[in-house]
């Protein structure tokens, strides 16, 4: 009896123990939400590296003469401009143009790619999946996340520390690129010059029994380097700093992409895709919300949920907030109407029954150096 | 790890008794478990607290917590300290980061708090 009898767990879960994780439920799974605290491993990340456990994400493998088409119709971005070993990231939504998740698309060949999905999605996005593959008679479609470990090691001494433990020269991999078969100590991994933090680093995705050997390889390789293991609690304060969308947060079924400022991976040039009709139709109409950033002027911390006003008016809500653990100032991001989304426009959160000040800024509020 | 001398809550509050007067904090478990203490909102001076009131907010990266009045009484002191470094909470939640001082009213208001034996055995049952 450990207490979470009823949640999923990785391969790492006896690992996390031992390294003294703190177990949550996290969307069902039995995950560090921190080891030695949110802030420190923050900071580690920022200036060194830390090493996080995300084998909880969903892993889909398309395949087929058909797989390039069929992931044209059902994600916004334009897959037809992958390479073989590239990755690109995309939105997928629904017909009204709401949002069925965000995920990594890694192209293998011209017939075979690899989906990577939030973990809480996994279910829905399968189910959803197979439905628009009835339309494709030549996909194949499945559901492998059980095959796979996910590391994510990330930080400014990710490289060299990687470096350390394989003679693949990692350098011949840029950011948003991967090797399929690579070996690390002995072992033979993907790896992705990806990530979820604003930072340099890697993802790394093996079997989930090499998964314990792949984590105390890295953790010893990177002792002299300030690698920390880092939870589930750094992992969303460095992405929210870098703005990167939390499904749930940015992104719901009744949020667009251009809605969370996410046009940029909506190709409306590429022909049919799921939602393409709703979305041009935003777009001509012009956006009833947008997602802004902004910075606390007065005493509080945003979190989500909580209103934004504009003279005492309730105008929009706060996606993700929090203290900034690199910039030292409570941050958040929220949806607002265009007209209260210029930078240098003064708002107030709604905080406890209370309006306190707080202004828009440019995101993303933490670029790396 | 719990001063003999304090008096402990079941929310995690700690009080110590200096005459008529109260000075309460949060406990070393209400710190560990938060994690990193991020903001702190206190009442301001003169305030009328009664005893189990919510007086104010402690929040960590990812967590706000209402705290609550072990006894009743006016604040007469705020740890000013907790609002530009509130992780003297962390760094010393039984010392430099208490919070406030209450004159107390009645003290027999106090005769419920558990004592530092009586709040171990309360983690302990409790599973932490």
């Amino acid at each position: 009896m450990d207490g979470f009898e009823n949640l999923k767990k990785t391969p790492l879960f006896d690992v996390h123990q031992k390294y003294g994780g703190r177990i949550i439920d996290f969307g069902g799974w039995a995950l560090p939400v921190q080891y030695s605290g949110i802030v420190e491993e923050h900071r580690a990340v920022r200036t060194a590296a830390g090493l996080f456990d995300v084998s909880h994400m969903g892993e889909f493998l398309v395949t087929g003469p058909a797989a390039l088409a069929f992931l044209q119709k059902a994600v916004t971005n334009d897959v037809s401009r992958l390479a073989d070993n590239q990755i690109q990231y995309s939105p997928m939504c629904y017909e009204n143009g709401g949002t069925v998740d965000d995920l990594l698309i890694y192209r293998f060949g011209p017939k075979e790619y690899l989906l990577v999905v939030n973990a809480s999605n996994t279910e829905k996005d399968f189910a959803w999946l197979s439905d628009l593959t009835r339309g494709f008679p030549g996909v194949s479609l499945s559901n492998i996340s059980s095959q796979w470990a996910e590391l994510a090691l990330q930080g400014p001494r990710a490289e060299a520390i990687l470096q350390g433990l394989t003679g693949f020269d990692l350098k011949e991999i840029d950011y948003y690129w991967f090797r399929p078969r690579v070996d690390i100590k002995g072992i033979r991994v993907l790896v992705s010059r990806t990530g979820y933090t604003g930072e340099d680093g890697f993802e790394i995705y093996c079997a989930p029994d090499d998964a314990s050997f792949l984590w105390e390889a890295l953790m010893e390789g990177g002792e002299d380097q300030g690698l920390l293991p880092a939870g589930l609690g750094a992992r969303d304060t460095l992405r929210f700093e870098a703005r990167m969308p939390l499904y749930g947060h940015e992104l719901d079924e009744n949020t667009s992409p251009l809605e969370a400022g996410l046009g940029s991976f909506v190709s409306f040039g590429k022909g049919d895709f799921v939602g393409r009709v709703a979305l041009l139709a935003q777009r001509e109409q012009g956006l009833k919300r947008k997602l802004v950033g902004f910075e606390m002027v007065g005493r509080g911390v945003p979190r989500a949920h909580y209103p934004i006003l504009q003279a005492g008016q309730e105008v929009g809500y706060v996606s993700t907030g929090s203290f900034s653990p690199t910039l030292e100032k409570n941050i958040g991001l929220g949806f607002v109407p265009p007209a209260w989304a210029r930078v240098g426009t003064e708002l107030e959160i709604g905080i406890r029954g209370k309006g306190v000040k707080a202004i828009v800024v440019k995101t993303p509020f933490y670029r790396r150096p | 790890m719990y001063p003999k001398e304090f008096r402990y809550t079941r929310e995690h509050e700690w009080m110590a008794l200096e005459g008529n007067r109260a000075r309460v904090g949060i406990t070393h478990y209400a710190q560990d478990h938060l994690g990193d203490v991020v903001f702190v909102e206190l009442p301001g001076i003169g305030r009328a607290l009664r005893k189990g009131e919510s007086f104010g907010v402690v929040e960590s990266v990812k967590t706000v917590s209402d705290i609550y009045a072990p006894i009743g009484g006016r604040v007469v002191e705020v740890n000013e300290a907790l609002t530009t470094s509130p992780e003297l909470i962390n760094q010393d939640p039984h010392g430099r980061g208490w919070m406030l001082v209450v004159e107390v009213e009645n003290p027999a208001e106090a005769a419920d708090l558990l004592n530092s034996e009586a709040y171990e055995e309360y983690l302990k049952e409790a599973g932490h």
